[in-house]
Parts: C-alpha cells; sequence; structure tokens
C-alpha cells in the first residue's frame, strides 16, 4: 500500500461518484417537490448519447455538454408533463421514458454512426489532472448550492412544502405544479450533466452504457434520506465500493465474490446503519387542486 | 398518454433490432443473417472483423446480408430465430462463443438452413450437426506471441491483461499470454483483471478504462486487453498515461496510433467469407469443425508500417523464432 496506489484509489473512486453523485441530487430535487423521478436511468442516456452527438457534430465539448443538459430538461419535462400537468402515475411514466430512452438511443445511434452499439470516438476530458476535474469542482459547487437552496431559502422551503403538505402549500398560495416542475427539470439538468461526464470520460457513446447508474442514484438518494450530504455520501460509499472491485481483483479471492461486495455493502447499510429513510409525505401522489 | 409513450417505446424498440420485414426479394441472390456479438457493430475489433468479411463477399461474390445487433439476454436466440424464419436467407453466422448452445439448438429445428458459428466451443461429447460449421481459433497461439512482444518490450517488468466476461475463452486468452510474457522474461510480472462476469463486460469501456488505469499505476506498461469494446477503454487510460497497450481481433492500431504496439488478430473477416464462398460455390459441408491457427495464418500479429518503429528487429526476430516452434510443436501452450 504505498502512497501512489493511496492516490490512484481515491482518484478512482471520485471519478465513479461523479456520474452517481450529479443524477442522485437530482431525485433530492424531484422528490423533496413530490414527484418520483425513475426516469433518471431515461435521463442519463439521453443525456449520454446527445452529448456525445454534440461533440461529435460540432467537435467541442462545450456544445456537447449542452447538448446532453438539453437532453437531460427535455426528457424531464416530459416526465413532469406527464405526472404533473396530466396526473399520471410517475413510476409508470417513469419507467415508459426509460423504455424509450433505451430504444430511441439506439434508434438514433444507428442512424447517426451506423450501429446501434457504439458511436465513434469523441474528444472528450482526460481524466487524470483530478485535482483540477472541471467535474469535481462541479459536483462540489452542486452539492453546496443544493444543500443551501434546499434547507435556506424561500424556493428551497416551498419546493420542500409542496413535498410535504401540498394542500397546505396551495392555501398559502404557492403554485404546487409550478414548484414541482422545478423540481423535476432541475434534475433533468444535473442529470443530464452526470451523464456528460459519463461521455467525456468514456470517450463515445455505448449502448446502456448507463448501466443501471439512474437507478443506483435514486438508492443513494433513499439512503441518504433525501438530503443532498446523505446522497453524497452514500454515492461515495457506492463508488468506493466499486473502486474496491476494480484495484482488487488481482488477489487471492475469487473475483466473483469481489464483484458481489458493492451489492452486499447496499444490503447491509439499507438494513443496518441508516435507520428509518422517510420520504417526503406527499411523494409520489399527483396535486389535485380543489376549489 | 401514459398508453401512447409505451407504445412509441415499443416501437422504436422493435425498430432498434434492425428489424427490416421487407418482402422478399426474388433477385435469385444468396442472402446472408449475421447475429452480432455483445460488442456490437462499431466495437473495432471482433465484430467489426465479421462484418468486413461480410462486406468482402457482397462485393466479390455478389451476395445480399443482412445483420441483427441484439441486446442483453435472450435476445440472441430471437434473432437466429428471425433470420431462420425467413424464406430469402438461406445462411446464417452467429459470431461469438456466447451463441454456442442457441445456434446448435436452432441448426437442428431448420434443418434446410446453413449456419456457421465463430468462437463456436467444441464439445466433444456432442456432435455438431450437419448443417453447422464451427469456426475455432487458436488465439492460444496469437495470445503466447504478444504475451512474448509485452515480454521483451516491458521495460518496468510488469506488464497487464484486461478480460472481458470471465469465461474459458477470455481466460484462454489470459493464460497463454501469461505463459508467452514468461517464456521469454520469467521475472515479469502480470496483473490481471476482468470488466466481469456477464457478457456486458464486453461493452463497457468505462469500467475498461478504469481497470487499465489502475493497472499503469501500479507501474504495468504494457496491457494485453480481450475484451471487444470495453478495450477501447483501456486504449483511453493507454493515451493518457502515455503507456502502451495490445489490441485484439482486428488490427487495433487505428485506434490509438503509437500507443498499440501490436494486436492478435484472428481472421474472422476470411472466416466469414470463406463460409459464405463455400455456400456459393456448393461445396459447403456442415458438422465440422474449422481451425484456424498460426500455421494457416488463421491467428496472428499485427506487424506492418504502422507499428514496425514500435518493435526493435532483435524483438520481431526472437517473436519470429517462437512462432517456428509453436509451429513445429516444440512448444506446449497452457490454454487454463
Amino acid at each position: 500500500m504505498d502512497e501512489i496506489f493511496v492516490i490512484a484509489f481515491t482518484f478512482q473512486t471520485l471519478r465513479i461518484t461523479i456520474p452517481y453523485l450529479l443524477p442522485s441530487i437530482g431525485g433530492v430535487y424531484s422528490e423533496k417537490g413530490g414527484v418520483v423521478n425513475i426516469a433518471l436511468e431515461g435521463i442519463l442516456l439521453m443525456g449520454a448519447f446527445f452529448t456525445t452527438l454534440g461533440t461529435h457534430i460540432s467537435g467541442n465539448i462545450y456544445t456537447g455538454l449542452l447538448f446532453g443538459m438539453a437532453a437531460g430538461l427535455l426528457t424531464a419535462l416530459i416526465h413532469a408533463y406527464i405526472t404533473i400537468t396530466l396526473k399520471s402515475n410517475q413510476i409508470v411514466s417513469g419507467i415508459a421514458l426509460n423504455i424509450l430512452a433505451l430504444g430511441l438511443t439506439k434508434f438514433l445511434c444507428k442512424i447517426v454512426f451506423n450501429s446501434s452499439s457504439n458511436s465513434a470516438r469523441i474528444i472528450g476530458l482526460e481524466t487524470l489532472d483530478l485535482p483540477f476535474n472541471p467535474f469535481l469542482l462541479v459536483c462540489l459547487i452542486v452539492l453546496g448550492v443544493s444543500y443551501y437552496s434546499i434547507y435556506k431559502t424561500r424556493f428551497g422551503l416551498r419546493l420542500r412544502a409542496v413535498g410535504e403538505n401540498p394542500e397546505a402549500a396551495d392555501s398559502l398560495g404557492i403554485c404546487v405544479s409550478r414548484m414541482r416542475y422545478a423540481g423535476v427539470l432541475i434534475s433533468g439538468l444535473l442529470g443530464g450533466l452526470g451523464s456528460a461526464w459519463l461521455a467525456f470520460n468514456q470517450h463515445s457513446y455505448t449502448d446502456g452504457m448507463t448501466a443501471g447508474r439512474g437507478y443506483i442514484a435514486l438508492a443513494a438518494m433513499i439512503i441518504g434520506k433525501w438530503n443532498p450530504l446523505g446522497a453524497a455520501a452514500a454515492c461515495l460509499l457506492f463508488g468506493l465500493a466499486e473502486s474496491f472491485t476494480l484495484q482488487f481483483q488481482d488477489s487471492a479471492i475469487p473475483t466473483q465474490f469481489i464483484q458481489m461486495l458493492p451489492y452486499v455493502l447496499t444490503i447491509i447499510v439499507l438494513a443496518g446503519f441508516i435507520g428509518k429513510a422517510t420520504p417526503p409525505a406527499a411523494d409520489g401522489i399527483p396535486f389535485e387542486k380543489k376549489d | 398518454m401514459k398508453y401512447k409513450i409505451l407504445i412509441l417505446a415499443i416501437t422504436l424498440l422493435t425498430f432498434s433490432c434492425g428489424k427490416k420485414d421487407e418482402p422478399q426479394n426474388n433477385t435469385g441472390k444468396l442472402k446472408v443473417g449475421l447475429v452480432f456479438d455483445v460488442g456490437g457493430r462499431g466495437d473495432k475489433s471482433f465484430n467489426d472483423a465479421a462484418y468486413r468479411g461480410l462486406e468482402k463477399a457482397k462485393q466479390e461474390l455478389g451476395i445480399e446480408f443482412e445483420y441483427i445487433e441484439p441486446g442483453p439476454g435472450a435476445d440472441r436466440e430471437a434473432a437466429l430465430r428471425q433470420f431462420s424464419n425467413r424464406k430469402d436467407i438461406s445462411v446464417i453466422f452467429g459470431i461469438g462463443f456466447i451463441f454456442t448452445d442457441e445456434i446448435t439448438k436452432i441448426a437442428l429445428e431448420y434443418p434446410d438452413k446453413k449456419y456457421a458459428c465463430v468462437d463456436y466451443t467444441v464439445d466433444p461429447a456432442k456432435t455438431i450437426p450437419p448443417n453447422l460449421v464451427a469456426l475455432e481459433f487458436r488465439e492460444e497461439e496469437g495470445s503466447f506471441l504478444v504475451g512474448a512482444i509485452a515480454g521483451l518490450l516491458t521495460k518496468s517488468n510488469k506488464v497487464g491483461f484486461v478480460g472481458g466476461m470471465e469465461s474459458p475463452l477470455i481466460k484462454k486468452f489470459q493464460v497463454s499470454y501469461e505463459a508467452g510474457v514468461k517464456h521469454v522474461n520469467p521475472k515479469c510480472e502480470v496483473l490481471i483483471g476482468y470488466a466481469g462476469v456477464t457478457g456486458d463486460a464486453f461493452k463497457n469501456p468505462g469500467k475498461g478504462k478504469e481497470l487499465a488505469l489502475g493497472q499503469y499505476s501500479e507501474g504495468v506498461d504494457i496491457i494485453y486487453h480481450a475484451s471487444g469494446v470495453t478495450g477501447l477503454g483501456v486504449f483511453e487510460a493507454a493515451r493518457e498515461v502515455k503507456k502502451f497497450a495490445i489490441g485484439v481481433d482486428s488490427d487495433q492500431n487505428d485506434e490509438a496510433p503509437g500507443i498499440v504496439i501490436t494486436s492478435m488478430i484472428k481472421v474472422v473477416d476470411v472466416s466469414v467469407y470463406e463460409i459464405i464462398k463455400e455456400v456459393k460455390d456448393g461445396t459447403f459441408k456442415g458438422g465440422r469443425v474449422e481451425n484456424f491457427g498460426l500455421k494457416s495464418k488463421g491467428v496472428d500479429y499485427v506487424y506492418s508500417e504502422k507499428n514496425r518503429h514500435l518493435i526493435p528487429d532483435e524483438v520481431h526476430k526472437r517473436v519470429e523464432t517462437i512462432r517456428q516452434e509453436i509451429i513445429e510443436g516444440k512448444i506446449s501452450i497452457p490454454v487454463k
């Protein structure tokens, strides 16, 4: 265990944590406002594809980033429209969007890159300059801003109010659907941002490359008790576990056993350490305005 | 609204599977159906090699082809079945060892169609159906040679291996590569990493990159990958830390010029082309195993003007001697 190894291990953990952390915080915004966002997985997939597409077309990562975030935002907008304006079941909408994203990205990939599995190589970002990694910085800023905005600002208070008790919030003149839209859209933006990192780090788009990260982000949010800081800690835990499976493969322990560890860890943490995780009271319930 | 979206999603999914239900063509041309392995088209490796074989057959033999890139899980059998049910398609390829069981089953069900499977896992206890050709490659011979190159070129006396799905086939690459390294450089250490234990491990460049970065940070200076698309991540890692990698299945020099020292190539393209040619000429004979090794140049390593500057002459000479010894049977290569 020399110093270089410890540094490499730490950086690797941070790199892996980024695409969990951003959507996870996005999930906090959405659910604090009372909308369950299972569509995060689809948002990530769309974001990753459009980041790649934007970068491929323009040859410039900023355009790619813009494309990715716009795709995330748009996917979230659909989710918001279905669940808030049309008051449909949030789980159904989320799953439908995930399936849609899976098919749509394949379809578009086939059209643009003549393969439903892989895109061409894009410029992307070098990862080894990690102390100055822009995405890590973005993560820290997002973390700080989200904590402050959810717990210390009027916006946050209103967001939490419509998630806990929309009737009461409504009676005080807060527009419930506007707040909920805001929560879902922010989660779309953050999801798009997180998936842009995936695409930049990998320098390409691969079919299904998010590999369930959206769901893991949701799990981290629940473990973190719907609190940005808690969610971030949970994401770090997942990142650590995954990094562990990568680094300790070449040892006497069978790989299958090591690859099982993150999941065992999740179960242990869920079952034993965090205590009861209580979601916002009106989470998942469409709001019907009564006259 | 929900239903509309579901319907839209399902429609898109169906489309994205590459299905084309065109009316049957009566041009009388031979039509080939090919189902890709997990990594799919654009993997710059295994599947693209098969695709080149199709393209060549199209140009030189005037055939037509269709292909499917299956998603995870049971899609593979469905894809094979879809082609088998078509009247206009007479030859069907499965690309990858992962097709072994499915293609055997389907070949028995459709005795009037012809099948070929690249990397078919031959089980001595079972007979191969009379309408199926198993295409087997001696990856161990090629991997041994690139192992020798890595062992001769390493400066840190540490080299690495990144595998896709942990399976007997990929283990074969790993074990023979290690043997090649140790054959020329007994003191050299070999670090090993696998991306996973399912087929998806062949299409995870993000993980490939992290595995490779991990090995490079431990002092490895050359990594050989046998991991499909996942390997593209290995190249990204090599690019970043300015170290070396060895490609697999196709000549992967163009993925990272100056970084990919060489590639262990399998002539998947030639094998696909040859089978199509046999069908066209009426000489196709199933129920057999077609073997591709160093002797017939069915496997090899790349030594061309593009990468010659990365392999010094004395290394090349040494490796050529080893090649002769393998062909003459003087070196026995472990596969397990």
